[in-house]
């Protein structure tokens, strides 16, 4: 009897030791799946969701604390979210971004949100990178962005007193490399969905449009007037972008080639990423190179100030006369609809605040 | 006694296979492939963007983009009876996606009298917003001219009598008139595509050719440069389109396939 009692002894407490253990190291992250807005639920289709990479809480904590820390840079002075402030729908008001030296890009700092739903996974305003992970590599490194190594930017993560841990928590190792942090910041990027403008609430009956803004609708989608639904979508996608790639006669010559740069294609030079029109009253300036500063700027343009080029997409309008001409009230109107898509509670979500 | 068992089992299972084999007619999967010519020149995208194609108006053109949903499989045998395959697909021929399309349901091996498909969608299955895979990837048409989708967006550009390079957008939609206070539709523009007789023994493939350069020509010579854009409006110009897609596609051959 004596000797049965001490084997289950013995094994009653292997069995706590091992719970014990598991207290420590165990790795068990919380799914944390996205919010599907009802419009984008009942319009598209579901986002794009890497089976290598799903989100959790752990994972999504982490990589909002990436975003917004300095340390990823050469001199630990600049974040991504200095160039994507969340009060800007996570792009900033200059034309270029500044580099931690100072150096000026040449690109427009693009908006962040929606990112899931990018169906083609082309990321850049010239497409030059396949999924939002692999977007996440090149600022980093970029000599006129953040301009660090990979090397320093995991050496600082490994001594840091709380990223272990929260490497730890998020992918069960507290080694730390360059694809774990891409991994983590998508996993934020990815919650960054922006829903509530006033025209989504109007599409769910929960507002109403002015008439400025009803005929500013009406221009957008009448293809004798702005003609603005082919590349930016309608009220039955929710994006408000294509994601695909378009010269908008901004040049006759380009000292930009874009999407041409990238393929090698002649046939690319000058195109860029349709960008979303959602938050345009938090985004300006506007197009790749932050060239208008209003939004009367970019309605003047494919008003009046098309220009012709071999590229030029051929759904541009009436590009001989310089573009759609559009009446000032049809102007002002239209303006009022863009500005309907607005969504004034991302910009101020705590969620993607460092608040 | 036991061996009696077996013995009348096997013999019961085999014949049961028999008659299976006797008396069930064998379904058939079908698929549909869709390439492109220009008068019997093939075309693909590797031909797209550059100015080298003419229409039977004389104009010289490029394209630089061609995608079309096609809808409805349609399968009558003599009797009669109609098989109806209810999907569709946007054959996309800017980026070689989905030219050949097979749909996951089978139909009875056999006679068929005629095969159709529908160009575009029919106008009970034309509703607006409700598929999310054509709206995600922007195939509306406005509310303001009915909803719905499109059934052709086909882009380039072509040479003027000035020699300028101008863009054309040939979108075939449902026809719409909405110059009134009311939205009126003239006449419907899907389009019927009879493919003929066929008999379906195995698997199939059918090889259907689009003969771009006909959308120009039969029975209405196009004259780009008074049709180039804002044509989805335009109910006269959607009907020509409907007229000259009459003869737009052709079966080329019906293929075994695995």
């Amino acid at each position: 009897m004596q000797h049965w009692l001490a084997h289950i002894s013995l094994f009653l407490t292997l069995i706590g030791l091992s719970c014990s253990n598991e207290g420590v190291d165990a790795y068990s992250p919380t799914p944390s799946s996205l919010k599907i807005p009802p419009l984008f639920q009942e319009k598209i289709l579901n986002p794009i969701l890497p089976s290598d990479n799903p989100q959790t809480v752990e994972g999504i904590t982490l990589g909002k604390k990436l975003f917004f820390d300095p340390l990823l840079s050469g001199d630990n002075t600049q974040a991504c979210a200095d160039c994507h402030m969340a009060k800007n729908a996570f792009t900033d008001t200059r034309r270029f971004s500044e580099g931690i030296d100072g150096s000026m890009g040449t690109r427009n700092s693009m908006p962040l949100f929606n990112l899931a739903w990018n169906y083609d996974e082309k990321f850049f305003w010239d497409g030059r990178v396949f999924s939002l992970e692999h977007q996440a590599f090149q600022p980093v490194t970029d000599p006129g962005e953040m301009k660090s190594t990979w090397v320093q930017v995991v050496q600082k993560l490994e001594q840091h007193p709380e990223y272990p841990v929260l490497f730890r928590r998020a992918f069960g190792q507290s080694s730390i490399d360059s694809i774990l942090v891409t991994r983590a910041i998508a996993q934020f990027e990815r919650t960054l969905i922006s829903s509530n403008s006033k025209f989504d609430k109007f599409l769910m009956g929960k507002s109403t449009l002015t008439v400025e803004e009803q005929n500013g609708f009406d221009v957008f989608m009448d293809e004798n007037r702005g003609d603005c639904f082919h590349c930016h979508g309608s009220d039955n996608n929710p994006l408000w972008t294509d994601n695909l790639f378009h010269n908008n006669g901004l040049d006759e010559t380009f000292t930009d080639l874009g999407l041409g740069k990238f393929t090698g294609d002649p046939a690319d030079n000058g195109k860029f990423k349709t960008p979303s029109l959602r938050n345009l009253a938090f985004t300006a300036p506007y197009m790749h190179d932050g060239r208008f500063t209003t939004l009367e700027d970019v309605i003047n343009h494919y008003s009046e100030g098309l220009k012709h080029s071999p590229t030029i997409d051929p759904l541009m309008k009436k590009v001989a006369q310089g573009g759609v001409q559009l009446s000032a009230q049809d102007k002002a109107d239209l303006k009022a609809f863009l500005l309907s898509l607005s969504d004034f509670e991302f910009v101020i979500n705590p969620d993607f605040n460092t608040q | 006694m036991n061996r009696k068992v077996c013995i009348l089992l096997v013999l019961l299972s085999l014949l049961s296979c028999h008659t299976d084999s006797d008396d069930k007619i064998s379904n058939v999967t079908i698929s549909f492939h869709f390439s492109h010519l220009w008068d019997g020149t093939p075309v693909t995208n590797e031909d797209f963007n550059d100015i080298k194609f003419t229409i039977e108006n004389g104009e010289r053109l490029s394209i630089e983009r061609l995608r079309y949903l096609i809808s409805d499989l349609t399968f009558t045998n003599p009797n009669g009876d109609v098989w109806v395959i209810d999907a569709y697909n946007l054959v996309d021929v800017t980026n070689a996606e989905n030219l050949t399309f097979s749909p996951e349901s089978s139909i009875p091996g056999g006679v068929y009298s005629n095969v159709s498909f529908t160009f575009g969608l029919k106008n009970e299955k034309n509703m607006d917003g409700v598929y999310p895979d054509l709206n995600s990837t922007s195939w509306n048409v406005p509310q303001i001219l009915g909803g719905g989708y499109h059934y052709m967006q086909f882009d380039g550009k072509f040479l003027t009598n000035t020699n300028v390079e101008q863009g054309y957008n040939y979108h075939a939609i449902r026809a719409v008139d909405n110059s009134g206070d009311q939205i009126t539709y003239p006449q419907d523009t899907f389009i019927i595509v009879n493919l003929g007789p066929v008999t379906l023994i195995n698997n199939a493939m059918f090889q259907i050719e689009m003969n771009i350069a006909e959308w120009f020509k039969n029975p209405n010579t196009w004259d780009l440069s008074s049709l180039n854009q804002m044509l989805m409006p335009n109910p006269t110009a959607q009907i020509m389109m409907y007229e000259n897609g009459q003869n737009v596609f052709s079966l080329k051959s019906v293929e075994s396939s695995p």
